[in-house]
């Protein structure tokens, strides 16, 4: 720790950076995506936007491809260490950087990584780190336009303190509440951001020639990793895509009759749509399909063209994944589901039965337009 | 060897939630229950103290004088000491501050070499996930999160660490800090005897005086609210949406119907 390093010298700090996390050296979506945030973030303070990546043997063409989504600058931290995510040498690399170069905010994706990484480096440096973000403003009129289309508070008649502080705000109680949280008097203001929240940017081709590449002394040594990674598996089913997907078909407990019947009913009308099939946790929690489909505060937000729930009863837990969709259909037996509420467009019925004619009207009606 | 696991009493999200006007939440209306991950994390404890007979098993948690009750539990589920920190002082803690002062606590209760701290991934109030790693980093450990799961032999420790696409198979130092998932286990429940036994065992309540003198306690300031770097700006509730259009009836012409409805707002 450098000694003269002071986080509460809020003055000293400046830029916005990312965290742009690889694996076996491709760089994660949510790098780009938190790039196209902070491009925003930083042209509301008038400040640089830099990409941190960290990794051995980096592909000066990926760090360049970081500019073509917002990046001005992005810091290589090549290191043979720093293959493979380890919490001691990322958080180690990633705390030297941060005190020699003092960034006013530092977003994180929020994946297994990111959420392993994020307070071990906040705890560091002795700053704030608020989790799992969903929104972030800077300027206060954004906040409070955001707040207008979001919340139920009377905006215009309720005084905001005006700064440029971070304003970052996130589900808790399981959705039931939306929290902003600052982080006023410590730098840098860090968060991790949910995946698939923040959109991406068209790539800039222009603007990533013009990245600036900066090559970072690493020190790090054997020693200071206390573990040891025995091996890295990949699981060997393909991840479905849920967060990119156009379309998801999602299916609830209402398919517990015959589980196996539900799923192929999603698949047909995925198929039709094309799209993937999500689920509720209670679906996944019954061991129904696996846990890469969950849906909602514990799985993945997703913001599909159409979002189809199948059997969902709409908790808000499983809500707060689907509800920014542009169209919801929704399918239950009950019509004083919660689901309805949330829903563009609903039919009162069984799912085994209106399923499969609803896949049908859909391949009928493209028959037609074909 | 002793296993300190970190539980967390927490309002239950799952049944009735109460949202009081001001927009925070009405804790006392609400019915509590124990953090789910971390009952993961004692099963994962206690079965290590099945196959090793000299390991010994520690509850810690920080909350109001009730949160004792869970503690309890805990032992009669078969921990070996309780040990509760509650104070006026150590209230309106972010994790940073909650991080310090269960760090104090810890060290306490003594991390000897080879000992392990258990916490859950995260508390389904604020589903942050922060605290473990936060302690871990306090204490000077090493951590792994997201462990499903645990091998445990003759002071060596492996760990499985999920991946979003996969998982990665970790050797960790001891003394270190593990986070659980409940892919781990099931938890067990308390046994006849351990609820007998349950207020004979071990349990002690620390104030802020017990441990004001730790490094990473110190001045009122420094804990609670006053210690805590973030602050909440805003809280909300999310506006309840209108509700969309439903169609009459679940038939042929119902789908039809609704196909076209699409169609026409070309969203197919
Ligand atoms: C901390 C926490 C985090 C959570 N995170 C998530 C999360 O990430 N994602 C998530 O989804 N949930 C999550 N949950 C769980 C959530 O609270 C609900 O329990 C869950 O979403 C319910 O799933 P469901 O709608 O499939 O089941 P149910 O609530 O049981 O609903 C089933 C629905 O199917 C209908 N139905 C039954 N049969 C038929 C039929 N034949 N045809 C049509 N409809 C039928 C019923 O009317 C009912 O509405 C979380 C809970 C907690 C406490
Ligand atoms: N007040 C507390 N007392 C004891 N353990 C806690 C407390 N807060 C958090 N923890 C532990 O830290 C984990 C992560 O909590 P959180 O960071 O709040 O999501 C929990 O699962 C607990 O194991």
């Amino acid at each position: 720790m450098n000694m003269a390093y002071n986080s509460k010298d809020t003055a000293a700090f400046k830029g916005v950076w990312v965290f742009c996390e690889q694996r076996d050296g491709v760089i994660l979506g949510t790098g780009y995506q938190l790039l196209s945030e902070g491009r925003k973030l930083a042209d509301d303070l008038g400040v640089e936007l830099c990409g941190v990546l960290l990794g051995s043997g980096v592909n000066e063409q990926y760090a360049k491809a970081l500019g073509g989504y917002g990046a001005d600058k992005v810091y290589i931290c090549d290191h043979e260490l720093l293959k493979d995510y380890t919490t001691d040498a990322y958080t180690k690399v990633l705390c030297d950087l941060v005190e020699d170069k003092k960034p006013e905010v530092f977003l994180i994706g929020a994946t297994n990584i990111g959420r392993d990484l994020g307070p071990r480096v906040a705890a560091r440096l002795h700053t704030g780190l608020t989790a799992d973000c969903t929104h972030l403003d800077v300027d206060v009129e954004k906040y409070k336009a955001f707040l207008k289309t979001t919340s139920t508070i009377d905006v215009d008649n309720t005084p905001f303190e005006d700064t440029k502080n971070l304003k970052m705000t996130r589900p808790a109680f399981g959705g039931h509440l939306m929290a902003t949280i600052v982080c006023p008097d410590y730098r840098p203001q860090m968060s991790t951001v949910r995946p698939g929240v923040m959109q991406t940017q068209a790539f800039d081709e222009a603007k990533s020639q013009q990245t600036v590449l900066e090559k970072i002394d690493v020190k790090l040594d054997k020693s200071d990793i206390h573990v040891d990674l025995v091996e890295i598996k990949k699981s060997a089913k393909k991840l479905v895509d849920l967060i990119g997907a156009d379309v998801v078909v999602a299916v609830g407990r209402g398919i517990s009759s015959n589980p196996t019947r539900g799923i192929e009913i999603a698949e047909e009308l995925a198929n039709v749509l094309g799209g993937v099939v999500g689920a509720s946790r209670a679906v996944v929690d019954a061991g129904w399909i696996g846990v890469d489909h969950q849906v909602g505060q514990t799985g993945k937000t997703v913001h599909p063209k159409i979002y189809v729930a199948l059997g969902i009863s709409g908790a808000i837990q499983h809500l707060a994944g689907m509800q920014d969709s542009e169209c919801i259909i929704a399918v239950n037996k009950n019509g004083s589901a919660p689901i309805f509420d949330a829903a563009t467009y609903g039919i009162t019925g069984d799912l085994f039965k209106v399923g499969p004619m609803l896949a049908e009207a859909i391949k009928s009606f493209k028959a037609s337009k074909a | 060897m002793k296993i300190i696991v970190c539980v967390k009493q927490v309002p239950d999200t799952s049944g009735v939630v109460a949202v009081k006007a001001d927009g925070t939440m009405d804790r006392a209306a609400m019915a509590t229950i124990s953090n789910p991950d971390d009952m993961n994390a004692l099963e994962a404890a206690l079965q290590i103290k099945e196959t090793n007979p000299d390991v010994k098993v520690c509850v810690v948690s920080m909350g109001p004088p009730p949160t004792e009750s869970m503690l309890r539990e805990c032992l009669a589920m078969g921990a070996d000491e309780a040990y509760l920190v509650s104070a006026r002082e150590f209230g309106g803690a972010d994790t940073w501050a909650t991080s310090n002062t269960l760090a104090a606590a810890i060290e306490k209760i003594g991390v000897d070499k080879g000992d392990i701290v258990m916490c859950g991934r995260q508390a389904i109030d604020g589903d942050t996930a922060q605290v473990g790693p936060q302690i871990a980093e306090k204490l000077g450990l090493p951590q792994v999160t997201y462990v499903t799961a645990i091998d445990y032999k003759a002071g060596e420790l492996t760990v499985r660490r999920e991946l979003e696409d996969g998982y990665m198979t970790i050797k960790v130092q001891t003394p270190c800090v593990l986070t659980c998932i409940k892919e781990l286990n099931t938890p067990r429940y308390m046994s006849v005897p351990g609820v007998m036994e349950c207020y004979s065992k071990p349990y002690a309540v620390w104030d802020y005086e017990a441990l004001k003198d730790s490094k990473w306690v110190g001045p009122v300031e420094n804990v609670g609210l006053k210690g805590s770097p973030t602050q909440v700006y805003k809280s909300f509730s999310p506006p309840v949406k209108g509700k969309g259009t439903m169609i009459e009836g679940a038939d042929k012409a119902a789908c039809e119907k609704l196909v076209s409805m699409l169609g026409e707002k070309h969203i197919i």
